[in-house]
């Protein structure tokens, strides 16, 4: 399963509670749709860790980063490049 | 009825009736052992009165009522009602110092006076049923009658999931309502009206004072030692509880400093770290030499007790929170007291709450929103919790940023707690969900709101907020009287005597917050009768814990499955069983660690036990602990005369 739909489900499971795709646009924002809060932030950061292998700084938990279906595909993406290269 | 108040009054119950009326009273003995009981009359037995709670002033009273030539037949606090009724009418209530729901039948007028204590300490609800008024200090009693309908509100259930508890005089329950507190009813001429008789009121703009910080601060110190003398009269012994912080260690120094009461002290303690302050409990026992009772309470504790919590709360709660203050009220009436003084009050009379400071960060930062610096001061919040919402930067100023732009709105202060309480409504059914469309909170909230509210300072309008929906709503009733009446305890609060809060309402903001710093006035008036440690802590709210309590290894206790099983969900109708399902297994597997999870589990849970516990099935026996009524005995029934 493609990393994106890996994280969409996961957003929709434990933050939702639902499996209707159309809940969740790849764009919305996580705070802004009250989706997400900064524990909710925690909970998202250990299941990036645990299903992709990747290490996250205290400095890279930030918006700009986790709050969309999109920014989270793409940090995990540069995050694994990084890891591989 | 009254069999079902059995638990308030397990000393006996007595009654009244005429053509008109029936008033039936359950006794609880703390004043007059053995001439308080009720219902109790007047001189000409033309007014008669039942009550529930504790007149505080009433021998004051009676020197006055005596020089203006009434006379008394009894040794009890009840008796000043009547005699204040004929006096001076339906104003007999502002000349009351305590906690009480009021039933007060004048034969003559034939009017029907019920009167609440200001700040919602003791419950009275009533309903209107085939064209009779039926009232009662708990809701089951109500439910008597088989015409009052058994239902519940969705929009009052949504309210429970936004603000805690259904705003007054609206209850969970469709067709039954609640006398707000500060509030009196008369049943006149087949006409019911209610009125306002007591408020927190504020200084318009900024409250100045030309006192000194040690002259209010010992102002504030002669209040509370006055209090504290009211509140220990009784003719039972009287016992203090002992939490760790503040405002117990407040209430229980003032004790051992300036009367000649006993000092019998009781505290709860938890096997999880995060919940637990035992530590400042054995430091304050050893500090004062009270003698003292600890009980430590276990998940299991919690998970056994919390149908029977519910039974008695009879609303949804969003916290188990109630359920070790109910086994510590059981405690206490082992131990053989029926009385106890707590803290409960302190943090909304003198500005305790994280929130109150929240709402002061966040109103800075409005000023000035790009500011990173101003924003980073949240960091400086909620230190007592593993699971802190601003233990990231970014995200704390990103979620404590929705709605900066609204710092003007009297509701201000609330809404980052209300957005993380409704995030829980994603769980209720379609059908719920219909009557929910157009409910906005802020709009609700704004209705029960003064029209002064704008004029006051900002620190005032979130006090105002605070006291009107998690004091009166849940935190003196789910958490307070209904969880010491489960054990026939009375629980009383020096804090929320009404002078205190008039008095605490004109200082000025900084006073009770200084900067960051919590109840400032408070903790000066107590300087060198509190340990240090103690006087200076910050704040840690009483808490338990939630969602975890009601899995072992990994598996729900039995009536938690049942509860939430996809048939029991679907029959019930409240909630979506797929969606909670998810969070059950959220719930399981430990993954739940914030506020809105656990919230969502423990309100779905106890929404489902006031339903089948309430509606359903009255009494349901497979539940541990929940009481069959009917249970007073005959011979402790007797009518008055």
């Amino acid at each position: 399963m493609a990393a994106e739909q890996k994280i969409r489900d996961y957003i929709l499971q434990n933050f939702l509670f639902s499996q209707d795709q159309s809940l969740l646009n790849s764009t919305d924002s996580l705070l802004a749709k009250g989706i997400i809060d900064s524990t909710g932030v925690m909970e998202m950061i250990t299941f990036l860790q645990e299903e992709f292998g990747i290490t996250v700084e205290d400095s890279e938990m930030v918006p700009e980063n986790l709050d969309s279906v999109n920014r989270i595909s793409a940090f995990v993406a540069r995050k694994q490049a990084a890891a591989g290269a | 009825m009254i069999a079902a108040l059995y638990h308030r009054g397990p000393d006996g119950a007595r009654f009244y009736q005429d053509q008109t009326v029936g008033m039936a009273h359950a006794r609880l003995s703390i004043i007059d052992l053995d001439g308080g009981w009720q219902p109790m009359h007047n001189e000409r037995k033309t007014v008669w009165v039942v009550f529930n709670g504790e007149i505080f002033n009433y021998i004051e009273l009676r020197a006055t009522l005596e020089a203006q030539g009434h006379r008394f037949y009894t040794n009890s606090d009840t008796e000043a009602i009547v005699h204040l009724y004929e006096q001076y009418g339906l104003a007999f209530v502002d000349h009351l110092n305590g906690q009480f729901a009021i039933a007060l039948w004048d034969i003559e007028r034939k009017r029907l006076v019920l009167a609440r204590d200001r700040t919602g300490i003791r419950p009275l609800f009533y309903t209107v049923a085939r064209d009779r008024l039926i009232f009662a200090s708990e809701v089951k009693a109500l439910f008597f009658d088989a015409s009052v309908p058994r239902r519940l509100d969705p929009v009052a259930l949504a309210e429970v999931f936004t603000y805690w508890s259904a705003l007054p005089p609206e209850t969970v329950f469709e067709g039954i309502s609640q006398l707000p507190p500060g509030h009196l009813m008369v049943a006149e001429a087949g006409k019911l009206s209610v009125r306002r008789y007591w408020d927190w009121d504020f200084p318009r703009g900024a409250a100045q004072s030309s006192k000194s910080a040690d002259e209010l601060a010992q102002e504030v110190r002669d209040l509370l030692i006055d209090s504290v003398r009211l509140q220990l009269r009784a003719d039972v012994p009287v016992g203090a509880y002992l939490s760790g912080g503040l405002d117990s260690s407040v209430v229980v120094s003032l004790i051992r400093h300036y009367t000649r009461n006993p000092l019998r002290t009781f505290s709860i303690s938890f096997e999880d770290a995060e919940f637990d302050e035992s530590r400042y409990q054995q430091e304050l026992v050893q500090h004062l030499g009270t003698d003292h009772t600890n009980f430590r309470c276990t998940r299991r504790d919690i998970a056994e007790a919390f149908p029977r919590t519910v039974w008695h709360a009879e609303t949804p709660i969003l916290r188990t929170a109630p359920t070790p203050l109910m086994l510590l009220a059981g405690h206490v009436r082992e131990a053989g007291y029926r009385v106890v003084l707590t803290g409960e009050g302190a943090d909304e009379v003198f500005a305790g709450y994280d929130i109150f400071k929240e709402a002061k960060v966040r109103r800075f930062w409005a000023r000035a929103p790009q500011s990173r610096w101003r924003a980073g001061i949240l960091g400086r919040l909620y230190p007592y919790l593993a699971h802190s919402p601003t233990s990231n930067p970014a995200y704390a100023q990103a979620f404590f940023g929705q709605g900066l732009e609204h710092r003007d709105r009297p509701y201000f202060s609330h809404v980052p707690r209300w957005s993380t309480t409704q995030r829980a409504w994603q769980f209720f059914g379609p059908a719920i969900r219909d009557r929910l469309n157009g409910f906005d909170p802020h709009q609700r909230v704004s209705m029960v709101l003064p029209k002064a509210i704008s004029e006051w300072s900002p620190l005032a309008r979130d006090q105002y907020l605070e006291a009107h929906t998690l004091l009166s709503g849940y935190l003196l009733s789910s958490q307070g009287d209904r969880m010491a009446m489960a054990c026939s305890i009375e629980a009383r609060f020096p804090f929320l005597d009404h002078r205190v809060i008039e008095h605490a309402n004109a200082l000025p903001a900084r006073y009770k917050l200084m900067g960051l710093t919590e109840k400032y006035i408070l903790k000066r008036a107590m300087a060198g009768l509190l340990p240090e440690s103690i006087r200076t802590r910050s704040k840690q709210p009483y808490r338990a814990p939630d969602s975890q309590s009601f899995f072992v290894q990994g598996r729900p206790v039995e009536y938690v499955a049942d509860l939430l099983s996809p048939a029991s969900l679907r029959e019930a109708g409240y909630f979506d069983p797929a969606v909670v399902e998810r969070l059950v297994a959220k719930c399981r597997a430990g993954r739940a660690i914030g506020f809105a999870d656990n919230m969502a589990f423990v309100g779905i849970l106890s929404t489902m036990l006031v339903d089948r516990l309430l509606l359903r099935q009255p009494g349901a026996t497979q539940f541990s602990g929940v009481p069959s009524v009917g249970a007073i005995p005959p011979e402790q029934r007797t009518a008055a005369s």
